[in-house]
């Protein structure tokens, strides 16, 4: 599904990432995890196009292309999701109308959703999420609590229906009852889709009791220094990452 | 990344929703129109004259033109403000006549006037509307049309120069006195030369529940128009008058100098909204005014997008108790533009109160200012006011000031002013394109959400066209 070979960026002559290799599999829940400062949002952003980090090395392929090259609105289109740590609030932007815009961007013309029929597969999705309705006629993430951003999100992946499906830290900042009800939404969806791809950035272990991971990637200082089954969760529990500064 | 088709198509169809107007070809085109009469350019006691002789008037007027002439040769040019010193007052044709005489019927306007019409979505706007439809082609109305049941109310909705025959008096009672000519150079300019406009009384307790409209339009080279609008909202009496202005693009400049003076009259209720799309030749200088007595509501909505420079401050008299003003306004500066816009709120009496809500936005190095003052005279007590201006900036190039002037004498008086600025971000834009938006679709919509507080003001129609209009001017403009 997406293959980063050999990768390495810079802000402003400072290496973020260096010689960075992932690999996410069709269908697979993989895990990024490492220390604050390791280059995790980073890839996060530079996997979904952001053009502050500066590729100097490397590539990045999706389904085999290579999109390394590609903006950020081509990638998204070609089924790259990235729900975001901080989703940004857009004063006055109706989230039903912005939604339906985003959803019928990415479809032929055949595809695409009137505003009636988009609403009813808006609210259908909503009622599995168990989200409110009054949350649909809000602008978008204006005002929203940190938890009901991250709903919405979810949502937004949802209706977006992407084929890899990056969380940044999508569980930073929620209570345990809304970490409950947004990976329990996240697990739907991926039991709906088996072929969904999802790259799980975080620093704790509660998500996994939602999401079992296949894989997981430990990065440190810019580079994936250890990838793994599900095993090396507890080793990173027991140990933490002091353990790759020797290396 | 660049603009498909697809986008573009889908952008539009987003923004557009409800309109069937193609609206690229909507704009910058100039019909072919012979004009039967022509003064040549250049003003003078001579053409003041001509022009009131060709139109029949009575010595009331031409004295008061004649004396308006005299301030405007006396009056200097604005010290503030945008820099008005390529406007050549003797290159410009002050009266221009086209077409036949009005028509009250639609089977009755000219064919090649009706084209233009069409291109610019009037008739779909009058069977949307049913309403009185008054369009100003050149300096003449040539079609104007009123429902009957208005005229069997009393309501009177006419073309300026018409009314001024018909209804003398109300002029002699109103007409200047709410504007003066000696109020500043424009107003003076249009009073001299003024032809056309609007002109509508309202009588006691009639309340107009169908917005009247009026579509303007300069298609002569170098043509000035001096349109001059007066509406008087009799006791108790409620209506709401529309102007959209679109204008096609000339290579040398033209002055729309407009003077409007709306008199609301106690417990009576006006609002006026303007959708100026000059071309991005034109000098648009307007004054606008309205005087408000007792427990009366003046609202302007006032949005601006075209022109090379707007210079317009719609002004709230309020001069008895009780009378409310608002002023909710939009301007958009792109490429070479400067919009120089804001209001006035002139609390006289006690009780009054205002709102001034401003939004603007600037692109691709163009300038907008927000100019406003609110005054508190000795004696407004009780009086309130709340002034928001927020402007948008969309790249490096643009600029935006704030100048806003309070002159408080009254104590016990509330006042509020809150002003921002703010930037789209890049992550804003990251953001919605990371969902699939184009930049260009990322950046106007989150331009429409800047203005949807002003925009929900508006009637469903004028709200698609501007975001269509908005749209246009974003096309190209990002990234």
């Amino acid at each position: 599904m997406l293959k980063v070979e050999n990768l390495t960026c810079q802000i402003a002559d400072r290496v973020i990432l260096k010689d960075l290799d992932l690999e996410i599999k069709k269908g697979e829940i993989s895990v990024l995890m490492g220390p604050n400062g390791s280059g995790k949002s980073t890839l996060a952003k530079l996997l979904m196009g952001h053009p502050e980090c500066e590729i100097s090395k490397g590539k990045i392929i999706f389904q085999g292309k290579n999109i390394t090259e590609l903006d950020v609105t081509e990638r998204a289109r070609k089924g790259i999701f990235l729900a975001f740590q901080h989703p940004l609030e857009i004063p006055g932007v109706n989230f039903r109308s912005y939604l339906r815009l985003a959803f019928n961007s990415m479809r032929s013309k055949k595809e695409q959703l009137p505003v009636f029929k988009f609403r009813n597969l808006l609210q259908e999705k909503a009622k599995l999420f168990n989200i409110p309705d009054k949350l649909l006629n809000r602008n978008l993430n204006e005002g929203l609590s940190g938890g009901e951003k991250k709903k919405m999100e979810i949502l937004q992946m949802a209706i977006l229906n992407p084929k890899l499906a990056i969380l940044d830290e999508t569980d930073s900042g929620l209570d345990i009852d809304a970490l409950a009800i947004v990976f329990e939404n996240i697990a739907k969806l991926k039991s709906q889709n088996p072929d969904l791809s999802v790259l799980i950035i975080t620093h704790y272990h509660k998500v996994f009791t939602y999401l079992k991971p296949d894989r997981v990637n430990i990065i440190y200082h810019g580079t994936i220094v250890e990838t793994g089954d599900a095993a090396l969760l507890d080793k990173i529990e027991k140990n933490g990452y002091k353990q790759y500064e020797e290396k | 990344m660049k603009r498909n088709k697809e986008d573009k198509k889908r952008e539009n169809e987003f923004l557009l929703e409800g309109l069937n107007n193609d609206y690229a070809n909507k704009y910058g085109f100039s019909d072919e129109v012979k004009n039967e009469l022509d003064l040549g350019k250049g003003l003078s006691e001579d053409v003041i004259r001509e022009i009131s002789r060709l139109k029949n008037e009575d010595d009331w007027m031409l004295n008061k033109r004649l004396e308006a002439y005299k301030v405007f040769t006396q009056k200097a040019m604005p010290s503030w403000g945008p820099d008005l010193k390529d406007i050549n007052f003797d290159d410009i044709h002050y009266f221009v006549k086209a077409g036949e005489s009005t028509a009250h019927s639609w089977e009755d306007v000219p064919q090649e006037i009706k084209k233009t019409f069409d291109k610019l979505g009037i008739p779909e706007a009058e069977r949307k509307f049913l309403a009185g439809v008054a369009t100003q082609y050149e300096s003449e109305v040539i079609y104007h049309n009123l429902q009957k049941k208005w005229s069997e109310q009393g309501v009177i909705f006419l073309d300026t120069d018409e009314a001024y025959k018909k209804y003398p008096e109300l002029f002699h009672k109103y007409y200047s006195k709410i504007v003066p000519a000696t109020d500043n150079k424009f107003a003076a300019l249009n009073s001299a030369a003024w032809s056309g406009g609007s002109f509508i009384y309202i009588p006691k307790g009639i309340k107009v529940k169908i917005p009247l409209q009026a579509y303007f339009r300069i298609n002569t080279k170098n043509m000035g128009q001096f349109e001059r609008t007066l509406i008087i909202a009799d006791e108790g009496s409620e209506v709401h008058y529309i102007e959209g202005c679109t204008a096609p693009i000339y290579s040398s400049d033209s002055l729309h100098a407009a003077v409007v003076e709306v008199m609301v009259l106690k417990n009576a209720r006006v609002r006026y909204t303007t959708i100026q799309n000059w071309s991005t030749n034109v000098y648009n200088l307007v004054t606008k005014r309205a005087l408000v007595r007792e427990n009366g509501i003046m609202e302007w909505v006032d949005c601006n997008l075209g022109s090379k420079i707007t210079m317009k401050y719609p002004s709230i008299y309020l001069t008895e108790p009780g009378a409310h003003g608002e002023v909710l306004s939009i301007a958009l500066a792109n490429k070479g533009q400067i919009l120089d816009a804001g209001a006035k709120a002139i609390h006289i009496a006690p009780n009054t109160s205002s709102i001034i809500q401003s939004k603007s936005i600037c692109l691709n190095g163009g300038r907008t200012s927000y100019r406003g003052l609110l005054q508190m005279s000795k004696g407004s007590k009780s009086a309130k006011s709340n002034v928001i201006c927020d402007a948008l900036i969309l790249d490096d190039r643009s600029q935006t000031d704030t100048y806003p002037t309070n002159k408080v004498d009254e104590a016990e008086v509330t006042l509020s002013h809150e002003a921002s600025v703010s930037k789209v971000s890049e992550e804003q834009l990251f953001y919605l394109k990371s969902r699939g938006l184009s930049e260009n679709e990322a950046a106007a919509l989150i331009v429409a959400g800047f203005i949807e507080p002003i925009m929900k003001e508006l009637p469903m129609e004028y709200a698609a066209e501007l975001n269509a209009l908005i749209n246009m001017n974003m096309e190209g403009s990002v990234g």
